[in-house]
């Protein structure tokens, strides 16, 4: 019994536009988030996310209006994330129609805004994004792994596996786990520091970077993770969400 | 034939625009309002809600929710509350140690989940009871949580079926795993008062047609 492990998809989407390649059939315009949204929720995905990569406040207004279309029309729970600084960005997003809104830079830099969400919608709607790699030669950190800005170019010097901790004693309802080492790499998850967060971490942990193989997903979910979240096998049509859950169907894991 | 008029309360808490969409696409018409006479006399009054029993209880305290759903209940009029929106029908809440008043229209308390992940979130399994109305034909479909609280016991109601009165059809789902894991309540279905611990609105199909058998109750 208990929750399925999740699979979700996520679009990286740009002043309203999906960026990175999608090549699904059967769409009459695969640069739509909503009509995207709709295919992936119709194929099986428990969660769909949106990465809100937009730098303009016009695009962010487009991205509202999208949520909000999204969230009319898709009937499984949306996560937005990207820009989000302030309580009050985390009110617009769910009131545009977001269920869910990601945290990531703006909570390194001031630790108390998860705690000042948390408090206000309540940590159910709040998951934190933490962009990880293995410490290069430079940096010491106890677990081995820090944070980083910038995509995945600046190092933070705080250590991961800690943040990912604390994020979740400040409030955070949900840890978002990206291993930039293995983001675009297709040769499977960080699953060694999946296993580190999940010893420390009691909320929801979601595993992100590396996806190739549906055997991959099964091997995150072993190692802790509630919900495996991928982007580019599914936009390219590499993996289907019925492939990856009959995998892990396959492998004695529960799933939807 | 007019589809029946449903409103959806509005108080300031809750993914109100989705429990609307999600109604409207299930064929009713919908209203989403704070206006007390609109909310007593629709057919259906949905009670939605998200974050913090005692913050929902103030919010819906602020439009006087409590009569409006007390006076819809003393007449039999519909009531739907889903997540949060349910955990306030019963009598009280414990979040963070503080204890809240609930609306009191089920005994028991509402209490944090004691399973290893908390929130419990994601798409859960439930245990259906016979004669279930909003479950018609989706007893082994799977519902999405997303809570950290719940009702562990349902106390009201567990004598037989005397025939004059109805026992209250009780839901139970599990958090947790196999080797660690807690039951609570997923919904209830009792006279006029239904409430769904998951959110239907964002349970795909199958949410969508809960919210369809309870709207073919509303006409």
């Amino acid at each position: 019994m208990g929750v399925a492990v999740r699979v979700i998809p996520c679009l990286d989407v740009d002043a309203g536009r999906v960026v990175k390649g999608v090549n699904f059939v059967d769409l009459r315009d695969a640069g739509d988030p909503v009509e995207l949204a709709r295919a992936y929720g119709a194929a099986g995905a428990d969660e769909v996310t949106f990465l809100d990569v937009t730098a303009s406040v016009d695009g962010r207004d487009t991205t509202y209006d999208v949520v909000g279309r999204t969230a009319d029309t898709v009937f499984v729970p949306l996560t937005v994330g990207g820009g989000v600084r302030t309580p009050d960005d985390v009110d617009r997003l769910l009131r545009a129609g977001a269920d869910k809104v990601g945290v990531n830079t703006a909570a390194i830099e001031r630790p108390e805004l998860i705690a000042e969400i948390a408090e206000r919608f309540g940590s159910q709607v709040l998951v934190l994004s933490v962009d990880a790699r293995r410490c290069g030669p430079d940096t010491v950190t106890a677990s081995g792994y820090e944070v980083t800005t910038h995509g995945g170019k600046k190092g933070t010097g705080i250590d991961a596996v800690e943040w990912a901790r604390r994020g979740a004693e400040l409030g955070a309802g949900e840890i978002l786990l990206n291993s930039m080492d293995a983001d675009g790499t297709t040769a499977g998850f960080d699953l060694e520091m999946i296993r580190e967060v999940r010893a420390v971490v009691d909320v929801p942990l979601i595993a992100s970077g590396g996806a190739g193989t549906a055997e991959h997903f099964v091997e995150a979910a072993r190692a802790g993770a509630d919900a495996v979240l991928a982007a580019s096998v599914f936009h390219f049509g590499t993996l289907s969400i019925a492939q990856v859950k009959q995998a892990m169907r396959d492998a004695g894991i529960e799933v939807r | 034939m007019t589809s029946p008029l449903v409103c959806v309360l509005d108080y300031g808490f809750g993914n109100v625009r989705s429990a609307v969409r999600a109604v409207e696409h299930v064929g009713a018409r919908v209203v989403l309002t704070d206006d007390r006479a609109i909310a007593e006399n629709a057919d259906g009054l949905i009670v939605p809600g998200v974050g913090a029993f005692e913050a929902v209880m103030t919010g819906l305290k602020g439009v006087r929710g409590e009569q409006v759903i007390g006076r819809r209940l003393s007449g039999g009029r519909p009531v739907l509350g889903i997540c949060v929106g349910m955990q306030v029908m019963f009598e009280r809440g414990v979040e963070h140690g503080v204890e809240s008043e609930g609306l009191d229209h089920w005994p028991g308390t509402v209490e944090k989940l004691q399973a290893p992940v908390v929130p419990n979130m994601g798409w859960a399994q439930v245990d259906v009871p016979a004669q279930s109305v909003l479950f018609d034909g989706l007893q082994d479909e799977r519902f999405y949580f997303v809570h950290s609280y719940g009702a562990r016991q349902f106390p009201l109601g567990t004598t037989e079926d005397t025939g004059r009165f109805r026992a209250p059809l009780v839901t139970w789902s599990e958090a947790g795993t196999a080797d660690a894991s807690d039951r609570f309540v997923a919904a209830v279905e009792n006279g006029p008062l239904s409430a769904t611990q998951f959110h239907p609105e964002k349970s795909g199909e199958a949410g969508l047609q809960l919210l369809r058998n309870w709207v073919a109750t509303l006409s």
